[in-house]
């Protein structure tokens, strides 16, 4: 059992089912984070676990407790709203304070919680201050004062830094996190921005069409994505997906795929994978950009770094590095190259992919074939 | 609402883009202020034969400025004219008549704002239908209830009183109110309720505390529409009252169409602005509030 | 929902808490249940029963309805209605228009002569018809000013006139509402994207051009609007018509709003009366029953 337990749940609007069993466990201090596109029942899962919609079927308890049946306010969680939700006509202290007063704690103390958790984030300043007169990053700040003012067991974001720009975005997060590894706090984070589930969280749940599709820590879900949703989901540019063939070469399981010009081309697999039992098979193979690269910005400490002429298409200079576009299984792949390579569009150029980073897929049922 | 809204935002819309030249504007012009006349045209013979003697209207001098400015007819109107039997003038009934809007409006404002706060804040499943009932009831000709309705007023023991048109023109305003208010909180964030039941707060608390400091407008908006409905009603007011609970425009009707004696046409005029005054004073106060209240009544969503 | 865990008082607690929100609710819904809803059964029953002077429930079948329809002074009540009501719906939207796009020029003043288009709809039927009573007065009012001043063959008295009448209560109706309706068209000018219009004029397109294939196409709602408002007004008209002619001279200008008040409390037959009663609510429900629910439909 852990500190916030999420067992069996389900949540339909009457016939529609538009949360799955889902069973998930978050142990205290841990940062959960529920990423997906929209729709995909992240936000329903936060609500029921707020308190905020019933929970259809399954159970949701806190510290052990059955919370099904209790009340949002008596469930001793805060949120964070994204668009911060703060009182309209009360100003940051009384925002911030009103939680407490609505739960019977005296002024003097309110007053202290209120002072003490403004200069944890420095918005002392604003404390007389009106949300309409604070701008974007502020009244974030003060979205989160008033969750931390209340000392919750559990608190639960709902896409807090989408309303700010792209800039802001990023500050924040750095603040989100340094405040969660200072105060070890439990934390329930939606998003859809699957960057900030990988920089913020201890464990994400990747989630689509109502299931949760992969529960993990970061480097899990990065490296060895469940299946395909997973894989084209997490990491930017996403991980490039194409077919290829399981053959047998020198003994040794690898994968053989078509190239532009009618030709092919074969990659062994990482010694010791397993896809050997699997000759003849027909794969999705899923490989991320900074697995193929120029010859000379390969990892030099892989084992199975293969090369591969192929021609290139586009290239995308993005500052540090340069994307480079071209052909396998008849699908586009993108590539990532160092900024300084010289490549042109119509080359034909040597590619390193490193087969240790390879991930494959059964295209029928896009789930992982672990190997 | 939110093209109510933009009435009052000039410069937005087909103005910006329309490029008129200044000979069809000198037209345009010409238009609005002939308009302008037609619609001040009443006002003005009200307000000028409201001020002369007799003599100078039935003379044919309607719409002349007057020759001898006169108070009598106000005072008359007021005081002393014949109002079906009595020669009251018509203080009393427009004494009624405050008696009879300040509580039907206050407190169908005060259930308006609940109801709109159940309906969009505490959504349950049909409520759409609950509100639609509320408001068809606002749109039904009245003729429909009267005669039930006299019957009931009877058994409730308010037939022909004040407080029995007060409870007549609250049944038949909650509609509207209901309409302001739910259109206005539902354009409230549902969020700001959310996280204030996440603080703790209950139904009420949430009400009190988050949602009425933000009503102002609305509220404002709900008070004067049905200030001005109920204080304008006549089919309620002449079907519901005695002599001594008339409302002003009963009262004023029967002063214009006595039969008896000589047609004070001076008196009558300063009666019926008498009976404009209050609801003329508040849209000229505030017009802006009369306004969206009367689009919010015909343009929703 | 399990509440195993909670005692009886706090279940009590749970259910009133739920249920607040309803029953704040309820008061008003029950009023509106019985005062709307059971008065308008109560009212369509009694347009099938014997009741004179006051209601009687011997149960007569439709025969109240026959002989409402067979009433001339209902047949004119019908008539004028529909005259008043065509007119009136015209006109004002007609004028609603014209005025709106005057005004949507850049017009200096614009707020103020607003507010002077708009005043009428803050006044009382009452005080409109009395003022419009006086100033159509043949003895006193317009024909009598103009003669004053020299035109001495000038006729106008309308008001007079059996034929002429209904005409009369248009004008003051227009009179009323055209400003309503105008402030309904230049809320609808103001929320056209002023892009299609930019984009419109770059094709080429004549003011004229783009006020008939733009703009005016694109006001369908606020027409949508005016339509509904203005005919569940003609339709039911009552005060004006008593302000302004009483419904006379004769008979001529009774709406089927005071034929039924006539009917039932004057001439104590209400019977009739309810039938009466019960057509205008049929007009008005076939208004605005398909309104409100376009209206209210979920907008998903």
């Amino acid at each position: 059992m852990g500190f916030l337990d999420i067992k069996n749940a389900t949540k339909s609007y009457g016939p529609v089912r538009v949360l799955h069993e889902t069973d998930i466990s978050v142990e205290e201090g841990e940062f959960l984070v529920l990423v997906g596109p929209s729709g995909c029942g992240k936000s329903t899962l936060l609500n029921m676990i707020a308190g905020l919609e019933d929970v259809t079927s399954g159970e949701i308890a806190i510290r052990g407790r059955r919370m099904n049946e209790v009340r949002p306010a008596d469930r001793n969680i805060a949120m964070v709203f994204q668009s911060y939700a703060l009182y309209p006509n009360m100003n940051v202290a009384q925002n911030m304070a009103f939680g407490l007063e609505m739960h019977g704690v005296p002024k003097a103390e309110r007053d202290k919680a209120v002072k003490d958790v403004a200069e944890l984030l420095q918005i002392t300043p604003l404390l007389n201050r009106k949300p309409g007169q604070l701008s974007g990053g502020q009244r974030q700040r003060v979205a989160m004062g008033r969750a931390l003012v209340r000392q919750p067991d559990v608190f639960l974001f709902d896409e807090p830094l989408s309303n700010l720009d792209a800039k802001l975005r990023v500050d924040m997060r750095t603040e989100i996190k340094k405040l969660h590894q200072k105060l070890k706090t439990t934390i329930v984070y939606v998003t859809h921005d699957q960057i900030e589930a990988l920089t913020l969280s201890t464990r994400i749940a990747v989630m689509y069409g109502g299931y949760v599709q992969q529960l993990g820590t970061p480097k899990e879900i990065y490296d060895n994505p469940a299946n395909m949703f997973v894989a084209g989901f997490m990491g930017s540019p996403s991980m490039n997906l194409f077919p290829a063939k399981v053959e047998l070469e020198n003994g040794q399981a690898a994968a053989r795929i078509s190239l532009v010009d009618g030709k092919s081309a074969i990659l062994p697999f990482a010694p010791g994978n397993a896809m050997a039992s699997q000759e003849g098979r027909k794969i999705i193979l899923g490989i991320r950009p900074e697995a193929i690269t120029d010859e000379d910005g390969a990892d030099r400490n892989s084992q199975a770094i293969h090369k591969l002429e192929s021609v290139v298409e586009v290239t995308e200079p993005a500052g540090s590095d340069t994307f480079v576009v071209t052909q396998l299984g008849g699908k586009e792949v993108t590539a990532r190259f160092r900024a300084d390579v010289e490549v042109r569009p119509g080359d034909s150029f040597p590619f390193a992919v490193n087969m240790e980073k390879a991930v494959a897929f059964d295209p029928e049922t896009e789930m992982r074939i672990s190997g | 609402m939110a093209t109510a809204a933009a009435t009052t935002n000039a410069g937005a819309g087909s103005a910006q883009v329309i490029r008129t030249g200044a000979g069809s504007r000198y037209v345009i012009y010409t238009l609005l202020i002939l308009f302008c006349l037609y619609y001040l045209l009443p006002l003005y013979v009200m307000v000028v034969n409201s001020l002369k003697p007799l003599s100078e209207i039935q003379a044919g001098g309607m719409m002349a400025l007057p020759d001898a400015l006169t108070f009598a007819p106000w005072a008359s109107a007021w005081s002393s004219a014949q109002v079906g039997v009595e020669a009251t003038g018509l203080r009393p009934y427009f004494l009624n008549s405050i008696l009879m809007v300040v509580p039907a409006v206050a407190i169908s404002t005060v259930l308006g704002a609940l109801n709109g706060y159940v309906l969009t804040k505490w959504r349950f499943r049909g409520d759409t239908i609950v509100f639609g009932l509320l408001l068809f009831g606002c749109f039904i000709p009245f003729q429909m209830v009267l005669i039930p309705m006299a019957r009931m007023l009877g058994l409730m023991g308010i037939a022909g009183t004040v407080p029995g048109l007060v409870f007549v023109h609250l049944v038949y305003g909650i509609g509207f109110s209901t309409l302001y208010f739910r259109n206005y909180y539902q354009q409230f964030p549902t969020e700001l309720v959310r996280a204030a039941m996440i603080d703790g707060a209950g139904f009420f608390t949430i009400f009190r505390r988050i949602m009425l400091p933000s009503s102002g407008p609305i509220a404002v908006v709900c008070i004067i529409w049905q200030f001005t409905n109920i204080w304008n009603d006549f089919l309620f007011g002449a079907s519901f009252s005695d002599f001594d609970s008339q409302p002003m425009t009963v009262a004023l009707n029967n002063l214009v169409q006595s039969s008896t004696g000589v047609k004070e046409y001076n008196v009558h005029f300063a009666g019926a602005i008498m009976a404009a005054l209050p609801t003329l004073f508040v849209y000229i106060v505030a017009g802006r509030f009369f306004v969206r209240g009367l689009m919010a009544g015909s343009v929703k969503g | 929902m399990s509440v195993s865990e909670t005692s009886g008082r706090a279940g009590r607690a749970d259910w009133l808490r739920d249920a607040l929100p309803k029953l704040v609710l309820s008061p008003s819904f029950a009023l509106v249940l019985i005062f709307v809803y059971g008065f308008i059964v109560f009212t369509f029953y009694l347009s099938f029963t014997d009741s004179r002077i006051l209601p009687s429930f011997g149960l007569v079948g439709w025969q109240n309805y026959t002989r409402l329809f067979s009433l001339r002074a209902w047949d004119i009540a019908v008539k004028n209605v529909l005259i008043f009501g065509s007119l009136y719906i015209l006109i004002c939207c007609v004028l609603g228009l014209a005025l709106a796009i005057l005004l949507d020029q850049k017009i200096r003043a614009e707020g103020f002569i607003r507010t002077i288009y708009l005043y009428p709809m803050a006044l009382s039927f009452i005080v409109t018809g009395t003022a419009w009573k006086w100033f159509l007065d043949p003895g006193i009012g317009l024909e009598a000013v103009v003669r004053s001043w020299g035109w001495t063959s000038f006729e106008f008295d309308w008001i007079k006139s059996s034929d002429m009448a209904i005409y009369t209560i248009v004008i003051a109706a227009v009179w009323q509402t055209s400003g309503f309706v105008m402030a309904m068209f230049l809320a609808g000018l103001r929320g056209i994207d002023n892009e299609v219009m930019k984009a419109a004029q770059i094709d080429g397109a004549s003011n004229w051009a783009l006020y008939r294939r733009i703009v005016i196409p694109q006001l369908r709602p606020a027409f949508m609007s005016a339509f509904v408002v203005l005919a569940h007004m003609a339709i039911k008209s009552y005060d004006l018509i008593i302000a302004l002619t009483g419904g006379g001279p004769g008979t001529a200008t009774e709406l089927p709003a005071t034929f039924m008040y006539s009917y039932t409390f004057t001439r104590n037959q209400m019977g009739i009366g309810a039938a009466s009663a019960t057509i205008m609510l049929m007009a008005i429900a076939a208004i605005m029953v398909p309104y409100l629910w376009s209206e209210l439909r979920e907008k998903k």
